[in-house]
C-alpha cells in the first residue's frame, strides 16, 4: 500500500505557485497576441486577394498541422541559427504559442464571420459604410458572439499545450513540478497537486466564460 | 431639359453564362415613383441592386445627377469601368435601400439601427444622431420602440425601422426591394402605409413589388420586365389596366384572376 504524503508540497508551495504564475503569464501573452494575429489571418484569408489569402492560408495550415513541440524547437533552436538572434525560452514560447493559437483562432474567426448572413453586410454597405466599417460595426460583433464558446475551448486547450515549454527549460508549472518531484522523490503527489492547480484555474475560467456567454445572450438579443 | 436625377444607360448584367438583362435604359426624374413588376427571375431585384452597386453591372453606366459613377479604365489592355470604394460609398449615402428581409442589425436597438449610419458614416455626434433617429422612428410610428431589439419587433415593425434607417441618411432616391414579400399578410398594410406617406411627400423612389394594386395607386410609372429588359412601360393605367404586349397582358391577367 502506497503511503501518500503531501507535506513536501506544502513546504515547497511557493515553487509550484511561481510555476503557475509563469504558465498564466505565457497563456495570457499568447492569447493577447493570438487573438489579433488570428483576426488578421482570417481577414487576409477572406480578403479575396490572392496576394493576402495565400500566405495567410499557408501560415494557418502549417501551424495547425504540425506538432506544437516541433514548432517550439523550431523557434528556440532553429530561429537563432537562421537569424543570428538571441533566443530565450520565454521569447521562443511566447512566439510559438502566439502564432500557433493565432492559426487556430483564425479558423474560428473565419467560421464566425462567414456565418453572419450576407444581408447584414449588404445593409451596412447600403447606408454607405466602407468594408472596414461594416466588418467592425456590424459583422464582427455578431460573429464574436457566435464564436465565443469555440474561443473559450481553444484558450483552455492553449493553456494545457503550454506545458510543452518545460522542454526548453521555461519554468512553467509543469517544469517546476518536475523539479520538485526530483527533489522530494514524491512525483505522484507533486504531479497530482500540479494537475489540481490546472483543474482549478481552468474550471474558474470556464465558469467566468459561461457567465459572459449568458450576459451576451441577455443583452442585445440575436434575431436568429 | 432637366438632367434626370438618375439615369441608367445600357445596363447589362450576367450571372455566369446567363444574361439577366441587357441594354436597360432608364431616366428617373426628381419626384418619380417607379414600380418595377415582372415574373420571378425577370431581374427586377438585380436591376434595383445594380443601382446602388450591391451587384456590379457588367456593362453600361449609372449616372446620378449627371455624374457617371466609376471611371473608365485608362490602362492599355484593361477594359470596362473601375469603381473605387469611396465613390460607391458616397453614392450609397444618396441612394437608400429597404430590403425584403429587413436586414436590421440584431445587436443594436431600433434606435441604434437608425443612428448607425449617422454616427459611423456621417460622423454625427451621438446626441444629434439620437435626436434625428428618434424623429425618423416617430415618422414611421415607432418612437415607443426605440429601445427594443429587432428580435422583439414584429415583421412589420422591423420593416418600418428599416425604412427609418434608410430615411435617416436623407437619401435622394429610395429603393424598395419587395418590402412586403417576407411579411405576414396582416402586417403588409402598415408597411404600405409608411411607403404611401413617403410617396405623398414627393420623394423619388423605385419599388420592386408583387403588390400590383399598390403599384397602381402609388407609382407614377410602371416598368414590366421580361425577356431580359424593360418589356413594357408607361403610366399605371397604361401598363396595369390596358397592357399592349402579350407577356404583360398574361402577367396582369394572372394577377387579376382572383380579384373581386
Amino acid at each position: 500500500m502506497y503511503n501518500w504524503d503531501f507535506t513536501p508540497i506544502w513546504a515547497n508551495g511557493d515553487l509550484l505557485l511561481a510555476g503557475l504564475g509563469n504558465t498564466l503569464a505565457l497563456t495570457v501573452v499568447a492569447l493577447a497576441g493570438g487573438l489579433p494575429v488570428g483576426l488578421a489571418l482570417a481577414l487576409a484569408r477572406l480578403s479575396g486577394s490572392r496576394l493576402l489569402a495565400a500566405p495567410a492560408g499557408l501560415v494557418i495550415e502549417v501551424f495547425r498541422t504540425t506538432p506544437p513541440l516541433v514548432q517550439l524547437f523550431w523557434f528556440y533552436f532553429g530561429l537563432p541559427i537562421i537569424l543570428k538572434v538571441e533566443m530565450t525560452p520565454y521569447l521562443a514560447a511566447a512566439l510559438t504559442f502566439t502564432i500557433q493559437s493565432g492559426a487556430f483562432f483564425a479558423e474560428i474567426f473565419r467560421a464566425g464571420i462567414v456565418s453572419v448572413e450576407k444581408g447584414q453586410g449588404e445593409a451596412a454597405r447600403a447606408i454607405g459604410m466602407s468594408k472596414a466599417q461594416a466588418m467592425r460595426r456590424i459583422i464582427l460583433p455578431q460573429a464574436v458572439k457566435r464564436m465565443f464558446p469555440a474561443m473559450m475551448e481553444r484558450s483552455i486547450e492553449l493553456m494545457k499545450t503550454t506545458t510543452l515549454v518545460a522542454t526548453v527549460s521555461y519554468a512553467d508549472l509543469l517544469y517546476q513540478a518536475n523539479e520538485l518531484a526530483q527533489k522530494t522523490f514524491r512525483p505522484l503527489e507533486v504531479f497530482t497537486a500540479a494537475a489540481l492547480l490546472y483543474f482549478l484555474v481552468i474550471t474558474l475560467v470556464s465558469m467566468l466564460g459561461a457567465l459572459v456567454e449568458r450576459r451576451m445572450a441577455q443583452s442585445g438579443e440575436m434575431a436568429r | 431639359m432637366d438632367t434626370p436625377l438618375l439615369r441608367l444607360a445600357g445596363l447589362d448584367k450576367r450571372f455566369g453564362e446567363r444574361a439577366v438583362f441587357s441594354g436597360v435604359d432608364l431616366d428617373v426624374k426628381r419626384g418619380d415613383r417607379i414600380a418595377i413588376i415582372g415574373a420571378s427571375g425577370s431581374g427586377k431585384s438585380t436591376l434595383l441592386r445594380c443601382i446602388n452597386f450591391l451587384e456590379h453591372p457588367d456593362a453600361g453606366r449609372v449616372i446620378l445627377n449627371g455624374e457617371p459613377v466609376g471611371a473608365e479604365r485608362q490602362r492599355a489592355g484593361a477594359t470596362g469601368i473601375r469603381y473605387d470604394e469611396g465613390s460607391l460609398n458616397r453614392l450609397r449615402q444618396r441612394v437608400g435601400m429597404v430590403f425584403q428581409q429587413f436586414n436590421l442589425f440584431p445587436h443594436m436597438t431600433a434606435l441604434g439601427n437608425v443612428m448607425e449610419g449617422l454616427v459611423t458614416v456621417k460622423r454625427m455626434a451621438r446626441d444629434d444622431a439620437a435626436r434625428l433617429g428618434l424623429a425618423e422612428l416617430a415618422r414611421v410610428g415607432l418612437a415607443d420602440k426605440a429601445e427594443a431589439y429587432p428580435a422583439h419587433l414584429s415583421g412589420g415593425q422591423k420593416q418600418r425601422v428599416a425604412i427609418a434607417r434608410a430615411l435617416a441618411m436623407e437619401p435622394e432616391i429610395l429603393l424598395f426591394d419587395e418590402p412586403t414579400s417576407a411579411l405576414d399578410p396582416a402586417l403588409v398594410g402598415e408597411v404600405l402605409d409608411a411607403i404611401q406617406t413617403l410617396a405623398a411627400e414627393g420623394r423619388t423612389m423605385i419599388l420592386v413589388t408583387h403588390e400590383i394594386g399598390f403599384a397602381y395607386h402609388m407609382a407614377t410609372r410602371v416598368l414590366f420586365l421580361a425577356e431580359g429588359g424593360i418589356y413594357e412601360q408607361g403610366t399605371p393605367d397604361e401598363v396595369l389596366k390596358a397592357p399592349r404586349r402579350p407577356l404583360t397582358q398574361a402577367f396582369i391577367a394572372g394577377h387579376r384572376r382572383f380579384s373581386f
